[in-house]
């Protein structure tokens, strides 16, 4: 056990006070450096829709929100997260408990066939749907259109930019179609 | 995984005196590279000095016309950014063809720069590698090589550089700004990877206790035509088993007047083709002259067993490359990418 860090000071312990808000609720937690958020969110907090596949960034399977933005939770370790908004995909829910229009699509279209790359692919779809309407663009948008305007999903669009979920299952066509449901 | 401690940097010179003092510490970018490794057993810092909440996240113009990317800047921010997709679109393509919307949300400008090669046997503990542990051997040069290099390689390494950002750094003249807290210093994109020689265990030309702060586009490349394009094994979420990034200026009369042309996955650093260059400058902008001058850049090339098939390969993507450049019509001069 080491002592807590202080930002601004040196940093010999291995061990440190984080505050993450995690689907709203915010939480205190006294974390070893070497926790990644996937970890913490499964084993500390129970919540285990965010799944192990690969543990390397290779799988997509389990992408979460963080400030926003979707991200690999098995790379990212909980210190650097700090001050944090985290949304897992337990969090996607209204207020009332109704499903995410994207949980409702996959669940219309039955994108998915175990289930196990599921949350990712959802999460990741939430992270795709705001970053096409602030204007990023893909590997396949023509490079000609104008930035700073949001971009149009197509099936290619959704597919180049959901390639970092994999699916085993190859329940592929049916997650394009889910996504497209929700344009 | 080694135990660490973690320190928050919030300047540069914090930043910088921490790595001076503790030898074994590394900054900690987006972590997409380094907490992979560190999970491997390949990285095993005592600290980790975080440096992504250092204020060099903007992308702002000089006024001299070049615009400076800081070493912050998350990949995804730096392929949407209006400056860089208007004036070096070769850029956010290449940054677009690498990794995966989750991890270019997380990978930063720095840490794309200094990520370690994708060397398998580099991160396979039980594996002889020179680049991990110095004096040991390569397990690649007569094992797996696939995608290892064709050009540039020593006796101790054959690794590759992994980053598609960093091929079209090399092609746009960018400069890498470093900073140790006392003193900064910058390098052409060019010269900041290294070839293997006897030392693979050095990637680049950052000294210890350096960090890198930033990146320059220059003025001098900005709003040419240009364009990336990569091959790889599937279309996209993989790495570049050849890949070109070009910068291409004509003339009415169709004459070469600046061509900046580098090669991915070929070599330990993104491999300016000086040699092509030269060959073309002030010539025809043919597909005929392309050709040639691209095949004596490649007359260097010294395949391993395995991986012949990239020589070829990235002689048809720059010829395809440079030729689309060359009869784009519209001013930035983008091509069709194909997946
Ligand atoms: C599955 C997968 C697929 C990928 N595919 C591709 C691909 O196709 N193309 C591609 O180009 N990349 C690819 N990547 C690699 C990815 O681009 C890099 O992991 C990322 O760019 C590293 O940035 P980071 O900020 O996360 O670096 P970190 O992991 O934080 O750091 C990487 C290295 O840089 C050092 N560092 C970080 N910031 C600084 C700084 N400011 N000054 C000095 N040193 C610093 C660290 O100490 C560390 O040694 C892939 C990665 C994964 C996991
Ligand atoms: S090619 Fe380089 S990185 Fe790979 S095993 Fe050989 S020395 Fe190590
Ligand atoms: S578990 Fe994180 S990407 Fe596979
Ligand atoms: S549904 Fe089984 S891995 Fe995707």
């Amino acid at each position: 056990m080491g002592a807590a860090h202080d930002d601004g000071t040196r940093a010999t312990g291995h061990h440190s006070e984080v505050t993450l808000t995690v689907n709203g609720t915010p939480h205190t937690l006294h974390l070893d450096h070497r926790r990644v958020l996937l970890d913490v969110l499964r084993e500390d907090l129970g919540l285990t829709g965010s799944k192990k596949g690969c543990d390397h960034g290779q799988c997509g399977a389990c992408t979460a929100l963080v400030d926003g933005r979707r991200v690999n939770s098995c790379l990212l370790l909980a210190v650097t997260l700090d001050g944090c908004e985290v949304i897992t995909v337990e969090g996607l829910t209204d207020g009332a408990g109704e499903p995410h229009p994207l949980q409702r699509a996959f669940l219309d279209r039955d994108a998915f066939q175990c289930g196990y790359c599921t949350p990712g692919q959802i999460c990741s779809a939430v992270g795709v749907l705001a970053e096409a309407e602030a204007g990023h663009p893909s590997h396949v948008t023509d490079p000609a259109t104008a930035p700073g305007r949001p971009v149009a999903l197509d099936a290619a669009e959704i597919r180049e930019r959901l390639s970092g979920n994999l699916c085993r299952c190859g329940a592929y066509p049916r997650i394009v179609e889910a996504v497209e449901d929700v344009i | 995984m080694k135990p660490f401690g973690y320190l928050r940097a919030g300047t540069v010179r914090e930043a910088a005196e921490a790595l001076a003092e503790h030898p074994g510490a590394r900054c900690l970018g987006g972590g997409t590279n380094l907490v992979d490794l560190m999970k491997l057993g390949v990285e095993r810092p005592g600290l980790l000095v975080d440096v992504s909440r250092l204020p060099l996240d903007t992308v702002e113009e000089l006024p001299d016309g070049s615009v400076r990317v800081g070493a912050t800047v998350r990949n995804s921010d730096l392929a949407a950014h209006p400056l860089v997709r208007d004036r070096y679109p070769v850029l956010s393509q290449a940054l677009l063809a690498g990794a995966s919307g989750q991890l270019r949300n997380a990978a930063t400008t720095g840490g794309n720069l200094l990520q370690r090669t994708r060397c398998p046997h580099f991160q396979d503990l039980s594996k002889p590698c020179n680049k991990r542990t110095p004096g040991t051997g390569c397990a690649a040069r007569e094992g797996t090589h696939r995608d290892h290099a064709v050009l540039g390689h020593s006796e101790q390494c054959v690794a590759t550089h992994p980053s598609d950002m960093a091929v079209a750094l090399a092609a746009l003249d960018a400069r890498v700004e470093l900073d140790d807290g006392r003193t900064t210093r910058d390098l052409p994109a060019d010269r900041f990877h290294r070839l293997p020689g006897d030392h693979p265990e050095r990637d680049t030309e950052i000294r210890p206790g350096e960090l890198v702060t930033g990146v320059v586009l220059p003025a001098a490349t900005a709003s040419l035509p240009s364009a990336y394009r990569k091959a790889r094994d599937r279309a996209s979420y993989a790495f570049a088993l050849a890949s070109v990034a070009a910068v291409l200026r004509t003339s009415e009369d169709g004459t070469v007047v600046h061509v900046g042309l580098a090669f991915g996955a070929l070599a330990h650093k993104p491999w300016r083709a000086e040699r092509a260059e030269a060959a073309l400058r002030g010539g025809p902008a043919t597909e005929d002259a392309f050709a040639r001058a691209v095949e004596r850049e490649l007359e260097a090339a010294r395949p391993l067993r395995d991986n012949g098939y990239k020589v070829p390969l990235a002689r048809n993507l720059a010829v395809d490359v440079l030729t689309r450049l060359a009869t784009a019509r519209n001013r930035t001069g983008t091509t069709e990418e194909d997946s």
